[in-house]
């Protein structure tokens, strides 16, 4: 095997050793990322999941900026414990829209893929503003400036716009109404019929009870759609995926 | 670069041919046990994507011969604890409420199932060990908004509280006595509340307050303080507060109202789940 007999060649070249061992590397991701873009088994759709609202959108931006990530999951394992106690195991579909995604690493606290619905938004703004005072065992630290810390949308049109280029499929009339959508979510007043034909299952309550848009009211309408997307009542899982 | 073997003169062992200036490496064999390890893992790893899911395929990955699925192994495993389960839930769930505890089987099961319930569902308001927290009642003590007894606990369990999802969740609401009354009467009132259960800090206002209550609260919570179950209208008179009974609170609380939320556990929670953990809680002390 006379052609074995070259590697001198490529050891003394420190440019073509590099460009080989990108071409082998490339070959490794090729064999195990390409396949999962076409393989059927990897790709479900799942009825009900939606792009997140404004509203929902720029909460789950404050969750990624407070580094929730780093203490809670997003990702419901199959198995029998996790699914007992946090609900219906995680669907890739419920995470398409996100971007990135949440499943995180690391549970200090629990899982928080189907918070949704689970405790009142009451609770939610007491428990970020001192979680002790609901649950003393916690470690969490206190969020109690996002209550104080108003939002306006400012740049919610560039944030749905910038989540449509990477492939969230916001129409042209939702980025338009980005911030009257902002707005009318945390507004069990307003006009929000439009809202809720472009956002079906939006919740919209004034989240945090206080007059206008604070950043806790923004995080509890996402996390009170965390899960809600998709109705188990009438998804059948197929034992295959 | 030659075949031939080049036998380094000092050991007598052949090199690999790697030289660098001067240099030249040794080509020892690998150990004989790491060689076998070594083929043994390829070998096993050829098996085990045979066995199970693995190879990309046209239109999906291989199946595997063993036909292991995570989502139908976790199916499995939840159906084999309901079939464990099963005949006991389906005792309790056709069981009168009031007669479980009559049943030391039962209510043994009942109580350890509804335990495992409550700290999963529960404990994040109500507190680990039922103890409440402000705004989230205690339900050890005998202090009960919406009823004490074990038919009550599981009605409001089942509906929850003053939610949308549920038409039977139970539902009151307290007005909000800030755009009813002038402030020197919610202070008035603030003091005859307090005198019902201990000391007001200004006994000269009593008086008018017990006008101002006769006239506005009465009617939900009663001519003495006592409260309502049926309306969930909270007992004034029994120094338990849910909220904090502190004239400050208390004015807070006359004046914008409160709205406590419970989800109703109906529909996330089996039947029976339901009933154990309400007997898990009607079984901590509180329950009449």
């Amino acid at each position: 095997m006379a052609f074995l007999d070259k590697h001198k060649i490529l050891e003394r070249n420190a440019t073509l050793l590099l460009v080989f061992s990108f071409l082998v590397v490339t070959i490794g991701g090729i064999v195990q990322i390409a396949p999962l873009f076409y393989l059927e088994n990897t790709i479900e759709k799942v009825e009900g999941v939606r792009p997140y609202s404004p509203l929902e959108l720029a909460g789950r931006d404050i969750y990624v900026r407070e580094g929730c990530y780093v203490c809670h999951s997003q990702m419901i394992r199959p198995m029998r414990d996790e699914v007992e106690r946090y609900g219906h195991y995680s669907l890739a579909a419920e995470s398409m829209y996100d971007h990135p995604f949440q499943w995180g690493s690391k549970r200090t606290g629990p899982d928080l893929a189907r918070v949704g619905g689970r405790y009142s938004d009451d609770w939610h703004l007491v428990h970020l503003r001192d979680p002790q005072s609901v649950v003393p065992e916690s470690v969490m630290p206190k969020y109690d400036f996002l209550e104080r810390r108003r939002i306006d949308g400012e740049h919610i049109q560039e944030l749905l716009a910038t989540h449509r280029m990477v492939g969230v499929p916001y129409t042209e009339e939702m980025i338009e109404l980005a911030s009257v959508d902002f707005r009318a979510q945390a507004d069990p007043d307003s006009d929000f019929d439009g809202l809720l034909e472009r956002y079906p299952g939006a919740q919209v309550r004034n989240f945090d009870g206080a007059a206008g848009i604070s950043e806790a009211d923004a995080l509890i309408a996402y996390l009170q759609m965390l899960g809600t997307l998709v109705d188990f009542s009438t998804f059948v899982a197929d034992a295959n995926r | 670069m030659s075949n031939a073997p080049d036998i380094d003169p000092e050991t007598q062992v052949d090199t690999t041919g790697h030289e660098w200036d001067g240099i030249k490496e040794l080509n020892n064999p690998l150990p004989r046990w790491w060689l076998w390890s070594f083929y043994l893992c390829i070998i096993w790893g050829v098996g085990y994507t045979i066995a199970y899911p693995a190879w990309p395929m046209v239109n999906s990955a291989t199946a595997g011969l063993l036909g292991y699925s995570t989502r139908a192994e976790v199916a499995e495993d939840i159906a084999l604890v309901e079939a464990a389960n099963g005949p006991i839930n389906a005792r309790l769930t056709a069981a009168e409420l009031t007669e479980v505890s009559g049943d030391a089987e039962l209510m043994q099961y009942a109580t350890s199932a509804g335990g495992a319930v409550f700290r999963t569902w529960c404990a994040q308001c109500h507190g680990s060990g039922a103890a409440g927290a402000v705004g989230y009642p205690n339900l050890l003590d005998d202090d009960w908004l919406w009823g004490g007894d074990i038919e009550s606990i599981h009605d409001t369990i089942a509906h929850g509280i003053r939610n949308d999802e549920d038409l039977d969740s139970r539902y009151s609401q307290m007005p909000v006595f800030g755009e009813i009354l002038e402030e020197p009467e919610i202070l008035s009132v603030v003091q005859y509340v307090k005198s019902l259960s201990g000391t007001p800090d200004n006994a000269a206002l009593v008086t008018a307050g017990e006008e101002v209550y006769l006239d506005n609260c009465s009617a939900c919570h009663g001519d003495e303080g006592l409260g309502d179950i049926y309306q969930g209208a909270p007992n004034l008179a029994d120094a338990i507060w849910l909220y904090g009974g502190d004239t400050d609170t208390l004015i807070e609380t006359v004046t914008y109202s409160r709205f406590g939320v419970m989800p109703p556990w109906q529909g996330r929670l089996s039947e029976a789940e339901v009933r154990a953990v309400s007997l898990y809680v009607h079984s901590r002390g509180g329950g009449q």
